[in-house]
Parts: C-alpha cells; sequence; structure tokens
C-alpha cells in the first residue's frame, strides 16, 4: 500500500483516537476516503487502537458499506427493494449481470464496474432504479440497462 | 448567535423572525426530498436561481428548497406561495413560464396535477385529492421548511414544546402525559412509550442514553428518512424532551448508511440547535445539558433491532442479544438506554404542546395519533402517506393512493416488511392499526405498503424476502441462520420447477420453528411473509407444485414468451429491442423466438404494441411449435 494512502488512514485515526466506540464510523471514513479498506489500514487500526486485528476484521467484514476488496471505478447500484422488485427490479439485475458478465457483489476485472445490489433507495415511484456513481436511472427497462452501462467510461 | 438563555428570549427571537418575512412576498419552494432529487430537482433548483435572476427579480421573489412533500410519484414538485399553487413533473425547461407566471400573478395551466380519470385539474396542493384525503400533523411542516434552516423551524413554533417542557412541567408530569397520550412506538413494535420512558426513568445507574432509530431497514419503506432529511429539527426536539423526562444528558442518533442526505441535515441542525443554546449546556437557562451525537450505520439490517443496534453504537458488531435484560436497564455500555423509531420522537413536542387529550382525539381505540405510511408498488400515487390510525387500506389505497395503475386488478398489500406478510382483497376495509394487522398474520411495522396487483406472483414474494432476511441473518442463532436458508431453498424450488408434494407442509413446520425458537425478531418474524402468503394464496403455490405454472407470469423457469403468428405484424419493435437478439423475423415476416437464446426478460411482451397484442406468455403448457418457414410470410392488401 502506497505510502500517501497510509497518512490519509492515519489522519482518520487521528480525529477519533482517545474517543470510546469508534471503531465502525473510523472504518467508514477510510471506506469513502479509499473506496475500499486495505488490510494494511485493518492493521494499521490494529496497532494504533491498541485492538486485536480479529476484531477489526470482524467488524469490516460484517458490515456491508465496507468492501475488503478494492471497488471498481464505478458502481452500479441495482435497486431490489420491494417496490423495485414488483416492478420487476430483478429481471433488470439479470441483465447487468448479463451485459457485465458477473454476478453481484463482483467487480470487473479491469476495475471499471461494480456490480452491487441495494434492498431499498427510498425513491420508490423511479422503480425499478439503478444508481451509477450517485446518478439515478428510473423507470428502467432490461433493454436500456446496456446502453446506461455504456453512458460510463 | 448569542444563546438563548430563557423562553421568553426564544419567543423574542421568534418574533424578530416573523417580523422580516413578508407573507405576501412570493416564494417559489422546490422540494428536495431523495425522491425529487432523484428526479433532478437540484437542476429545477438552480433554473429558477438563474431565471429569477434574468428577469431581474431578485429580491422580489424568495426561493426556498424545502423537504420531502411526499407525493413523489410526481416529482419535481414546486409550490408557490403565498397562493399555494402546486406544479408537478417539474423540469428545468419550465423554469421561465413559472417566474413569468408569479410575476403577473397567473397560473402555468399545463404543470398543475391532473386527475389521471377524470382530467380535472387541481390549482392548490392541499387540495390535490392525495393530499385532501390525507392528516398531515408530523409531516405537515416538511413542504414549508427548508431542512438546513433553524430559523424555518423556528418560524413555525419550533422549539417552542421543549421551552414549555423545561419550565413549566417536571419529568413527573411530561411522563404522565405521555403515558396518557397513549402514544405507541412508530418502529413497529407499537410499545407504550410512556412505558418505555418509565422504565428507563426507574432504573437505576447512571448515565442514561436516549436513542433515535433512523435505521429503517424496511425495503420499500421511507417515512423516516424523510421526516430525518426534511424536518430534523422536530426529532431533535422531542429527543430533548425525552432525555429530560428520563434524566439524560447524552442522545445518540443512528442513522443507516444508505442515508447520507440524512446525516447531512441532521449535523447541520445539531450544530444550529447547539449555537441557539437550544442543544448543548445548560438549554434555555434551564439548567438542563443535553448533548447529541449522530452514529452512521453501516449496513446491516438487523442492527436496527434495538439491542443490535446499541451494540453497534458501542463499535462493535451489531448483533441481539436475548433480552432478558431489557435495554431500559442495561443498554448500551450496560447503561439505562431509551430507544425510540424517528416518527416516535417526533410524535413529542405535538403531545407536549397540545397535550394527551388532543393526541387522544385522533386515530382509533388504543391506536391514537397518526402514521406515516411508505405507499409504493403497484399504485397510482407512490409517496409518503400520513393518516389516523385505524383508517382502512382501502382508504389508503385508492383515495390517497389513486388505485391501482393500467387497469389491472389488486392482489394483496404486503405491511411490516420482511417481518410482515400479505394482505389479500377481501380485507382491504381493514383498519390499518398495531392490533387489526397483527391478527391478519401480518403486522404494522414501521410503515411500509407495498402494493401487488395480479402481475406479481406470491410465492416469488415470499422467496424475494426469505433471500433479503437470508442475507441479512447476522447468523448467532442456528434456527435463523439454518432455518430461513432450509425454507429459501424450497421456495427457489419451487419457483424454478423443483417444487414437490409435501414442500407445503414442510416450509410450515419449519416456519414454527423459527418463529418459537429464533433469538431475535428478525428471526422470529422471518416466516411472517411464506406464512401469510401461504394462508391467503395456498393455490398459488400448488399451481407452482402440480402444474409447474406460475399464475402472475414472474417466475422464470416456469414461463415462456411466445409470438401468435395469427397476430404478428412484423413490425419489427420486439426484435430491434430484444436485448440478446433471440428473435428471428424481418419485414414481413412473421417473428419467432428463439427459446434457448430467450433469458425471458419480458421486453418483447412490454414492448408489442397494444393494436397488435401478438406476444404471449405461456405457463403451465408446451409452447407451440413455431410457424413453418413458408407460413411466415405476411401477405398485406394492396392500398
Amino acid at each position: 500500500m502506497a505510502v500517501v494512502e497510509l497518512d490519509k488512514v492515519d489522519r482518520i485515526i487521528d480525529r477519533y483516537v482517545g474517543e470510546e466506540g469508534v471503531l465502525i464510523q473510523l472504518l467508514l471514513d477510510i471506506q469513502s476516503e479509499l473506496n475500499w479498506i486495505p488490510k494494511e489500514a485493518l492493521e494499521r487500526i490494529s496497532e494504533r487502537l491498541k485492538t486485536p486485528i480479529s476484531q477489526i476484521y470482524r467488524v469490516a467484514s460484517f458490515y456491508k458499506a465496507m468492501s475488503l476488496t478494492p471497488r471498481g471505478k464505478h458502481v452500479v447500484s441495482v435497486c431490489l427493494g420491494t417496490a423495485c422488485h414488483v416492478r420487476g427490479g430483478q429481471r433488470i439485475m439479470d441483465r447487468a449481470k448479463e451485459v457485465l458478465s458477473m454476478t453481484e457483489g463482483e467487480t470487473t476485472p479491469d476495475m471499471k464496474f461494480t456490480l452491487e445490489r441495494v434492498n431499498c433507495l427510498g425513491c420508490c415511484a423511479l422503480g425499478p432504479v439503478v444508481v451509477v456513481d450517485g446518478e439515478y436511472h428510473g423507470k428502467v427497462m432490461p433493454a436500456k440497462v446496456e446502453e446506461i452501462l455504456k453512458g460510463y467510461d | 448567535m448569542p444563546k438563548l438563555n430563557s423562553p421568553a428570549e426564544l419567543e423574542k427571537l421568534r418574533h424578530k423572525i416573523l417580523a422580516k418575512r413578508d407573507p405576501k412576498k412570493p416564494c417559489i419552494t422546490v422540494c428536495s426530498g431523495t425522491g425529487c432529487h432523484a428526479y433532478g430537482s437540484e437542476k429545477v433548483n438552480a433554473a429558477f436561481a438563474e431565471e429569477i435572476k434574468k428577469q431581474g427579480l431578485e429580491g422580489k421573489i424568495d426561493i426556498r428548497r424545502t423537504g420531502c412533500h411526499g407525493f413523489c410519484e410526481r416529482g419535481t414538485l414546486v409550490v408557490i406561495y403565498p397562493e399555494e399553487i402546486c406544479y408537478t413533473n417539474v423540469q428545468p425547461e419550465d423554469a421561465a413560464e413559472v417566474v413569468q407566471s408569479v410575476k403577473e400573478n397567473k397560473v402555468v395551466d399545463r404543470l398543475l396535477y391532473t386527475d389521471p380519470v377524470t382530467g380535472e385539474k387541481t390549482t392548490y396542493e392541499l387540495e390535490i385529492p392525495f393530499y385532501a384525503n390525507q392528516q398531515r400533523t408530523i409531516f405537515g411542516p416538511n413542504r414549508r421548511i427548508d431542512p438546513q434552516s433553524i430559523e424555518d423551524y423556528l418560524a413555525l413554533g419550533g422549539y417552542s414544546a421543549l421551552a414549555k417542557a423545561l419550565t413549566q412541567m417536571t419529568p413527573e408530569t411530561l411522563l404522565e402525559e405521555v403515558k396518557r397520550s397513549g402514544l405507541r412506538g412508530r418502529g413497529g413494535g407499537g410499545f407504550p412509550t410512556g412505558r418505555k420512558w418509565e422504565a428507563t426513568h426507574d432504573a437505576p445507574g447512571e448515565p442514561k442514553y436516549v436513542i433515535v432509530n433512523c435505521d429503517e431497514g424496511d425495503p420499500g419503506a421511507y417515512m423516516n428518512r424523510s421526516l430525518m432529511e426534511g424536518n430534523p429539527h422536530s426529532v431533535l426536539e422531542g429527543l430533548a424532551i425525552g432525555a429530560y423526562t428520563i434524566g439524560s444528558h447524552k442522545g445518540f442518533i443512528y442513522v443507516r448508511a444508505e442515508y447520507p442526505l440524512a446525516v447531512e441535515n441532521v449535523g447541520i441542525a445539531i450544530r444550529q440547535a447547539e449555537e441557539h443554546g437550544l442543544l448543548g449546556e445548560n438549554i434555555l437557562g434551564s439548567g438542563f445539558n443535553f448533548k447529541v451525537k449522530v452514529h452512521r450505520g453501516a449496513g446491516a439490517f438487523v442492527s436496527g433491532e434495538s439491542s443490535a443496534l446499541m451494540t453497534a453504537i458501542e463499535g462493535k458488531v451489531g448483533e441481539p442479544r436475548s433480552k432478558y435484560i431489557h435495554t431500559s436497564e442495561k443498554g448500551i455500555w450496560d447503561s439505562p438506554s431509551c430507544l425510540n423509531n424517528v416518527e416516535t420522537w417526533a410524535n413529542v413536542p405535538l403531545i407536549v404542546n397540545n397535550g394527551a387529550d388532543w393526541f387522544n382525539s385522533i386515530g382509533s381505540e388504543r391506536n391514537v395519533g397518526t402514521k406515516i405510511f411508505s405507499l409504493v408498488g403497484k399504485v397510482n400515487n407512490t409517496g409518503l402517506v400520513e393518516v389516523p390510525l385505524g383508517t382502512s387500506l382501502r382508504h389508503i389505497i385508492y383515495k390517497v393512493g389513486g388505485g391501482i395503475p393500467g387497469g389491472k386488478k389488486f392482489k394483496a398489500v404486503q405491511t411490516g416488511g420482511p417481518s410482515g406478510g400479505c394482505i389479500p382483497e377481501q380485507f382491504l376495509d381493514s383498519p390499518v392499526d398495531f392490533d387489526k394487522l397483527s391478527k391478519l398474520g401480518s403486522m404494522m411495522g414501521s410503515g411500509g405498503l407495498i402494493v401487488m396487483d395480479e402481475d406479481t406472483c406470491m410465492v416469488d414474494t415470499a422467496r424475494y424476502f426469505l433471500d433479503f432476511l437470508a442475507d441479512e441473518s447476522c447468523g448467532k442463532c442456528t434456527p435463523c441462520r439454518e432455518g430461513i436458508r432450509q425454507m429459501l431453498g424450497i421456495l427457489t424450488d419451487i419457483c424454478e420447477g423443483r417444487g414437490k408434494e409435501g414442500d407445503i407442509e414442510l416450509l410450515e413446520e419449519l416456519a414454527e420453528v423459527v418463529r418459537d425458537t429464533a433469538l431475535c425478531a428478525l428471526g422470529g418474524t422471518a416466516p411472517n411473509p411464506v406464512l401469510t402468503t401461504l394462508r391467503y394464496f395456498r393455490d398459488e403455490y400448488k399451481a407452482h407444485i402440480e402444474q409447474k405454472r406460475c399464475p402472475a407470469f414472474v417466475c422464470k423457469e416456469l414461463i415462456s414468451y411466445y409470438i401468435d403468428p395469427a397476430k404478428c405484424q412484423a413490425c419489427l419493435i420486439c426484435l430491434r429491442n430484444c436485448p440478446v437478439g433471440a428473435i428471428d423475423g424481418e419485414k414481413g415476416k412473421i417473428h419467432v423466438i428463439d427459446q434457448s437464446k430467450c433469458t425471458k426478460c419480458g421486453t418483447c411482451f412490454e414492448m408489442c404494441p397494444n393494436r397488435f397484442n401478438a406476444v404471449t406468455r405461456i405457463s403451465g403448457e408446451p409452447v407451440p411449435l413455431p410457424p413453418l418457414e413458408e407460413e411466415r410470410v405476411i401477405v398485406r392488401a394492396e392500398k
């Protein structure tokens, strides 16, 4: 892991040193800064918070918002909340899997796309919804998935 | 901003804010809730700002971004004050015309709400049937408030309940008032709030904690988020009153990872309240101290359970524990802790200001007050609906929700999230409250109402929820971890055509064991989606198992798409849109689906023009053979 990145990790830890119950918040910050949580970051937290690495790993592997593998440049989230599901969300997910030739939770080998399911984004009026890098695509049809993904380089 | 040291100073500030405001001055408000945001309300807002500048009306027309109005179906929503003219589906291109109309005191007819059935237009926001059939006591202020402005909240009387509580009431009288109000927890359980507060109040040990549960994990439910994003001060005010009553000086707001805007807005609200002396040390000069901290969740459904949520606040893995010792006695760091849902806390200032009797007068017996529901799925008016408890499902779905789109038939409404169940048509007149829905085998839950029509497969729905729960089970106890997985396996088999005799009985047996032995509510209620669909839609299970037929044409393995050669006009539409190139044909040549290539995405079925209706769905019977090559030529009569 690059020195620069460990510096970032250190700066995040600095914000929390001495406070109680900060592990989840700290890991979330690292996740949003680096887009994933590398092993070296877990080791650094363990060292500085004097917490066994097994405990930190347990937290980092339990929560969905934390990724222990690098994620792609574009994160494609297909909403499979109940409202999207009854409006055909699964067919959108199936199509996305076909287009990207991988299953949910994976990243393309060229690190371009990570495909995720989300369990409700709360914009049910637009269902089925696909969000790419925070940009919403509403009332998606299976035939439109490929076109949407082509819009991201 | 100097801190407010007394209720009198708060009132003085309120008068000052109101004096600055001219109620007659035109103001364009743009909904900036997540729904409208997804429609692009940011761009609409920017277009208005630019247009006002362009037309030289700066200072003459105000713009305000507001919290969620709830009529998400018609976003972006724009309301023009003081008349409260409501425009729906507003696009950035509409800005010039709207600004012009405000200047000339006119109405832009084409942007008004048009009733899909009668074609009648409605000018004023609250006269739109969607709103007119609601009673919005908690959610109402959202549309008038910029969530990032404490002044807007103060202008509407904000923090007057806190002032009253701190200076005119004792913790004991407050406790009595909340108990007498009959308020029950809005997160789903429906436990009497007053009794919960009392237990924490009476529990020995210091410090005590109060917690807002904004984890809202139920898919299809987003009312908590809209309140937290749209009117965060109302939640903070309720929380502070609760803290004072219970004897707590530290509060936590737990917000799920997927709600960044809620985290942002409540963070701003806390800062503003502290600056004004409405949170922090010596609140309003009363000597009462109360600090609030936001804890972001990290994506775990089970962490919304109260004991799990408290463990997560400690920075640990958010797993539930068995609650023979209540969290009101031993919660966060083994201290007495009181956790309530966002909406429960938001009710508190209303009760303090208006009294328990007022609150009691809304709703039905043992189910008082209003409740916000998230009405979604196959319904015309997707959105957030606030009605008195005890209102019928029919009123919510048809009067407020405008019924089922596309002339389809209503099949069921799913309530209570993954812990709830599906309620069929014969119970549409049932009042929605904590007790009645439980009797039907479902539960009210936090307020998600997912409407399903004839195109929804109930076996697939049960499978969907168990898939969700299998994914979210923390794995701590065996019945939940293994039981859900086994039930999911059976349901998947049924949906994919491998169902066999005895599956239904085995499902029922497993459901019973999981229900009776799981550690927490996630596991204990997990069988509900299976049990209610079995109770009301057993025939659909049987069709899947015995005839390998999916009556709703949803389960991919059991259906096929077929082009009726007698109806196909070889228009090329399905052929061009098929994402996998499974359709063969050309102009003048009847199209045929290659069943081995078809992924059953349904695109051809949706795209085939209504006047032809040539694509049909087949289930439970073999697909007819395609026409012979020579029969595929369409001979059209000469014009």
